[in-house]
């Protein structure tokens, strides 16, 4: 079993696509939204993701192949 | 550390003991450190303080650590000058640059790996790490090597050598990422699951943040405990602009100062502004940004404390404000003609943003302005271009005259 903490941000035109249940349906990912905050032009989701093998690093690629924007929990720090 | 209750987590306030963590294990929130106000206010004074040691660490009753264990390389307590020819050319009497380039690695880096060091060792690491595109792996290594930590540091393949240098030299581990920033700050969120490593910038982080209020602190006892009228702080992840006023609130909560009434302004580059650009959208949301700015120091397109920067430029009455790319190296330049202070690329943001709010009235003449210089110019050599145009000349007195009157004309 492998888990990720990640953030996903959505741009406008991706807001409506049903990715997280994609997630579950395609790759076999379970999913658990832990915050979350949709508006009009964007929107974000903080979740965990939890998956056999390979297959969360895959739904992962997946996801930013869509036009999403992945970043992991523990260190969105980038410094300077 | 007799000040300290526990980690709490800033969304949802779960409380966590005291541990190298930094994500709520329920809302993935970052955590923060929680301290007993009343014990503190109890322990300090103005005489207090100031009989404490030229450094940071005469503020160590508000920091997550013990002062007897502190990692110091001499770090803080640097100069607030009253900036009388800058203020003349852009037109404010009561302007201050707070010089925070002259910490012993030249940046206000010092200040935030000085507490994460000590907090390490307390928590018995072996290994200092980080991921860094410059100023912090300088610091990290400093602080490894005083600590006698093993040190690993992690930067994009593609940095420039001075910073490269500036790190090398204390002898840490170097390792050279391939790929943008971004894939360089992933890759070592995965490492720090995989290692029992002090990431000071991940796992740390909530005691690395804590360094930076010391900034605030300093500012209003160097103006005669007293919070200014104005801020103007760069940002990059918005941690030191949301630090700096939390310092600014503390001191007024335990009644070391009167009411902050501050406005805290923050200053991005034009190719990297994403809080700036919330801000002026009036969304509470950040976007993401893809950084295309030569102030790489402030290069991160998607802020850690963004949100919370945002809180504290509407909570204050602040304004989010952008430097032109192409004004970056005048605002540089400026400071250093005036002043004396040669700053790296995100005082020049600083400088011309600061230039800006006063054109735009946001800074009134009369009202006590700080301005935060966190880093030094020689670190960022590449980017002041060539502009150097010296009057070449053989050794010779009536060529050099000659020369000389010429270039006068
Ligand atoms: C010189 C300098 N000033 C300011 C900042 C901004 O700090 P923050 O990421 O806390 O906004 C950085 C670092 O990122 C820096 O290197
Ligand atoms: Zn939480």
């Amino acid at each position: 079993m492998m888990t990720k903490r990640v953030k996903f941000t959505f741009p406008q035109e991706l807001i409506k696509e049903p990715v997280i249940y994609k997630l579950g349906v395609d790759f076999g990912i379970v999913t658990n939204i832990r915050r979350a905050d949709i508006r009009d032009d964007m929107g974000w989701v903080v979740l965990e993701l939890e998956g056999e093998g390979d297959v969360v690093d895959e739904g992962l690629e997946w996801v930013i192949s869509t036009g999403v924007r992945v970043d992991p929990i523990a260190g969105d720090i980038i410094e300077g | 550390m007799p000040h300290v209750k526990c980690l709490q987590c800033r969304e949802c306030k779960s409380e966590y003991p005291i541990g190298p963590l930094n994500a709520c294990e329920f809302c993935f929130g970052p955590l923060e450190v929680s301290y007993d106000y009343d014990s503190v206010a109890k322990s300090v004074s103005r005489k207090s303080i100031e009989s404490g040691p030229n450094t940071m660490w005469r503020y160590h009753d508000f920091l997550p650590v013990d002062k007897e264990s502190a990692v110091d390389i001499s770090t803080g307590f640097t100069p607030l000058i009253h900036a009388k020819n800058l203020g003349r050319q852009i037109g404010l009497d009561h302007l201050y640059i707070k010089n925070d380039s002259v910490n012993p690695t030249f940046s206000f880096k010092d200040r935030p790996v000085s507490v994460t060091t000590t907090k390490a060792l307390e928590f018995e690491f072996e290994v200092l790490a980080c991921v860094s595109t410059g100023n912090l792996m300088g610091s990290v290594a400093a602080h490894g090597a005083k600590a006698g930590m093993e040190t690993m540091v992690f930067y994009p393949a593609d940095l420039e050598q001075g910073k490269i240098l500036g790190a090398a030299v204390y002898g840490p581990t170097m390792v050279a990422v391939e790929g943008t920033y971004d894939q360089a700050n992933r890759f070592c969120s995965e490492l720090a699951d995989a290692h029992r490593w002090a990431f000071v910038n991940i796992n740390m982080r909530p005691y690395y943040a804590e360094g930076s209020k010391t900034l605030g602190y300093e500012v209003a006892e160097q103006l005669g405990w007293k919070a200014p009228d104005h801020c103007v702080v760069p940002g990059a992840s918005g941690e030191l602009h949301t630090k700096i006023w939390k310092g600014l609130e503390e001191f007024e909560g335990i009644g070391l100062i009167d009411k902050a009434k501050t406005k805290m302004h923050l200053a991005q580059a034009e190719g990297c502004a994403p809080i700036v650009e919330a801000f002026e959208s009036g969304n509470n949301q950040v976007k993401p940004v893809r950084p295309k700015t030569i102030a790489k120091s402030l290069a991160i397109g998607n802020p850690a404390a963004g949100p919370y920067s945002l809180e504290v430029l509407r909570d204050t009455g602040g304004t989010g404000v952008f430097a032109y790319e192409n004004s970056i190296i005048d605002g540089i330049r400026l400071l250093a003609e005036t002043e004396g202070i040669f700053t790296e690329t995100a005082g020049g943001v600083v400088i011309s943003s600061l230039k800006r709010l006063v054109k735009q009235g946001k800074i009134k003449k009369d009202e006590v302005t700080v301005a935060f210089v966190t880093g030094n110019g020689l670190k960022t050599l590449e980017a002041m271009g060539d502009f150097v145009a010296p009057i070449e000349t053989k050794p010779d007195l009536d060529i050099f005259q000659t020369k000389l009157s010429n270039r006068k004309d």
